[in-house]
């Protein structure tokens, strides 16, 4: 994605003392001018800010109501993610169709005959928009409508969300470990072991990504991996092919910071390697992975949206953001007259997307400390 | 540098090279293999029996599908590539440089055209903003480029076809050109262009906040540089100093990015030509990657891993050639 500058942020290194010249000073006014200055710590300084963006706050908000909707939105929606409305609704179809009576004939008449086709279904499909159901007494809401399949589709959306983002954060959390581990372990061993665990990196950076990820998909069916799991498989199988970001970021930071005098020290101190790795080092690439990992959240949700859209993803009984949009493609009437069906769930994406590259923006300006604002 | 150049090309073969064995391994292990497809119905009625299927296999190299029989299937690949043979494809009945080069081109004159729109718009709003940081043209370009990379491509696809075509009917939705066109070469490229336009639109929306973002950063950098503050305390005017001293540095980083994209400009877009019902090289591609079409698989995404090791090369000799402060290291 976004090239990172080869600069350490101090995170641990005590910050200047910041002046605030509008807060009152809390100790008694005749304390020198020493007592006026408030030491600020470096997370705190970090969230200020973080916060003093708007596109952040932004960013936060959406996250924070995708978040929401996802997890507890389903307890405020009469429906379930695969319950059916079979309250059954009525259709009326009107089929326009000209024919011509006598044709050649002197008497040649043209009428437009029209066929009104009317039936029950026992499922309540494509209904629009706030509609109830046809229950009598106690109808339910159909916010968004249903599908094709008499599915809610407000609730859908909500589990779908549930998908995308634990998959997301699963995926991010695993291939950042596995980053972080291989590129500590290059960056501070050196030699052979960085030869190594790179060259790696320089063929899985080869490998292009969607047409593996649509022949593991093939494979996994081939084998039997079950439809409900297999989207685990793949995505695990992309975590093992999207590490190298970040081990290439964690490499080159070690790389840098290595040479620093508190690793002299520590060295001196006879610290192991593993200690000095993952307590000195790791710690002050914190502020670019925590970036790299929001970040990454974006674009995993993106890459969840383009599976579910090849059919890759979850199962068609479960909901998914991606499916959802799938259904437009694979069904102009569906793209044309039920845009409620598809529509939202492309929103929600870009939503998703945004906020997480919000958040990463800010979080990036508020941890470079060559930043003036 | 030429020195640099070898060896870097050399490296670059042997990473292709193991690219090349992990994907004959990962696609030998399809379960469905093209014959099985192929004769799926045949089988089932039972009108063709197993020594027949066995003997179709045979000619297409796979009854083997031990280990030492991928082994053996991956050395035959291999020493006919090294003849300049790529195969010929099961699907389409041609060698697979034929069908890679009869559609690349399409794919190609999409993404090129999408290419120049991209750096068209992209940089001089990406220097507008540099210049005028915070300011309203700033936040509006942040927000859009943001919004841009969100989308999914087969989202905005949608969305355009639904807008541009279903509802205004200003474009058509799919194909390359309308079905049962007859004119002149002049009309048909005219028509062509018509049906490129949305795909094109798509592409552009989805990639140009990189672009404009990476300006941004790039003249932000240039414009806190000493020699710009000399140019300005020389008294050249706001004018020489942005398009003379920043633009031509902001142009290094930004140039040298251009051999970066060389995969995405030959690959194809295997889910916006889907979408599009265009017949791209991504198309294809998908088409052979669900039936198991080995020779195409391999060749296909072989151009791509070459295309990706020759961007990665191309762009690292023009860092070298257009900003000399950079040393080769080894």
């Amino acid at each position: 994605m976004e090239e990172f500058t080869e600069e350490i942020i101090p995170e641990r290194v005590p910050d200047e003392p910041e002046l605030l010249p509008g807060q009152p000073p809390e100790t008694p006014a005749e304390e020198s001018i020493a007592d006026k200055v408030r030491i600020i710590s470096p997370t705190r300084l970090v969230l200020k800010r973080f916060f003093r963006s708007k596109l952040s706050i932004i960013g936060l908000c959406m996250f924070i109501f995708l978040l929401l909707f996802s997890f507890l939105g389903p307890l405020f929606v009469p429906w379930e993610e695969t319950e059916v409305d079979y309250s059954g609704s009525h259709v009326t179809t009107v089929v326009s169709v000209e024919t011509t009576v006598n044709e050649g004939q002197p008497d040649e008449e043209t009428f437009t005959v029209y066929f009104i086709e009317e039936y029950t279904s026992t499922i309540n499909a494509h209904a629009s928009a706030f509609t109830y159901s046809n229950e009598g007494e106690n109808s339910r809401l159909h916010l968004f409508g249903t599908d094709e399949n008499g599915r809610d589709t407000f609730v859908r959306l909500m589990y779908g969300g549930r998908m995308s983002l634990m998959l997301s954060f699963l995926v991010v959390i695993i291939y950042t470990v596995i980053g972080i581990i291989l590129g500590g372990l290059a960056g501070y061993f050196g030699k052979w072991v960085d030869m190594i665990i790179m060259r790696v990196v320089d063929i899985l950076n080869c490998i292009p990504s969607l047409p593996i990820l649509l022949i593991v998909g093939a494979i996994l069916d081939g084998v039997g991996v079950a439809q409900a799991v297999r989207i685990y498989y793949m995505l695990g199988f992309l975590a093992l092919l999207s590490w190298t970001g970040v081990a290439r970021l964690v490499r080159g930071q070690i790389l840098f910071l290595r040479e620093q005098e508190y690793i002299v020290a520590a060295e001196a101190l006879g610290m192991g390697p593993m200690r000095k790795i993952f307590h000195h080092l790791v710690p002050n690439v914190m502020p670019q992975l925590i970036v790299s990992m929001t970040l990454g959240l974006g674009s995993i949700i993106l890459y969840e949206a383009t599976l579910s859209f090849l059919g890759l993803g979850v199962p068609i009984s479960m909901a998914s953001w991606g499916q959802m949009v799938q259904r437009a493609t694979q069904n102009t009437e569906i793209l044309n007259y039920y845009v409620m069906e598809w529509l939202p769930a492309g929103i929600l994406i870009v939503l998703a997307v945004l906020a997480f590259n919000f958040i990463g923006d800010g979080l990036r300006d508020a941890l470079d400390p060559k930043m003036k604002r | 540098m030429v020195k640099y150049i070898i060896k870097r090309v050399l490296y670059s073969l042997v990473i292709l090279l193991i690219v090349s064995m992990l994907l004959y391994l990962l696609i030998r292990l399809l379960p469905m293999d093209y014959v099985e497809q192929k004769f799926l119905s045949q089988a089932q009625q039972g009108t063709i029996s197993e020594a027949e299927l066995y003997r179709i296999r045979e000619l297409y190299g796979l009854e083997d599908s031990s280990f030492l029989g991928i082994c053996r299937g991956y050395w035959n690949w291999l020493t006919a590539v090294f003849h300049g043979d790529l195969g010929t494809s099961f699907l389409y009945n041609q060698p697979v440089t034929e069908v890679i080069a009869d559609h690349m081109w399409i794919s190609f004159g999409i993404a090129l055209a999408a290419f120049i729109l991209q750096y068209v718009i992209a940089i001089p709003l990406g220097i507008k903003a540099a210049t005028h940081q915070y300011g309203a043209v700033d936040y509006t370009t942040t927000v859009l480029a943001m919004i841009g990379i969100s989308f999914p491509s087969f989202f905005i696809a949608i969305l355009l076809i639904k807008v541009f075509s279903l509802e205004l009917g200003w474009f058509p939705m799919q194909g390359l050109q309308d079905a049962n066109f007859s004119g002149s070469a002049i009309e048909l490229f005219g028509n062509q262009l018509w049906h490129i336009i949305l795909p094109m639109l798509a592409i552009t929306i989805v990639s140009i906040g990189g672009l404009m973002r990476h300006t941004r950063t790039n003249t932000l950098e240039v414009l806190n540089q000493d020699y710009i503050r000399t140019a300005r305390a020389k008294g050249l005017s706001e004018h020489t100093v942005i398009y003379k001293h920043v633009f031509r540095n902001t142009m290094v980083p930004i140039v040298t990015m251009m051999a970066g994209v060389i995969p995405s400009l030959f690959g194809g877009m295997m889910i916006l030509e889907q979408v599009f019902a265009l017949p791209g090289i991504g198309q294809i591609a998908y088409r052979a990657l669900s039936q198991g079409d080995i020779p195409f698989i391999m060749g296909y995404n072989m151009f791509l891993a070459i295309l990706t090791v020759l961007g990665t090369l191309l762009s690292d000799i023009a860092y070298m050639i257009v900003d000399p402060r950079i040393k080769i290291s080894k």
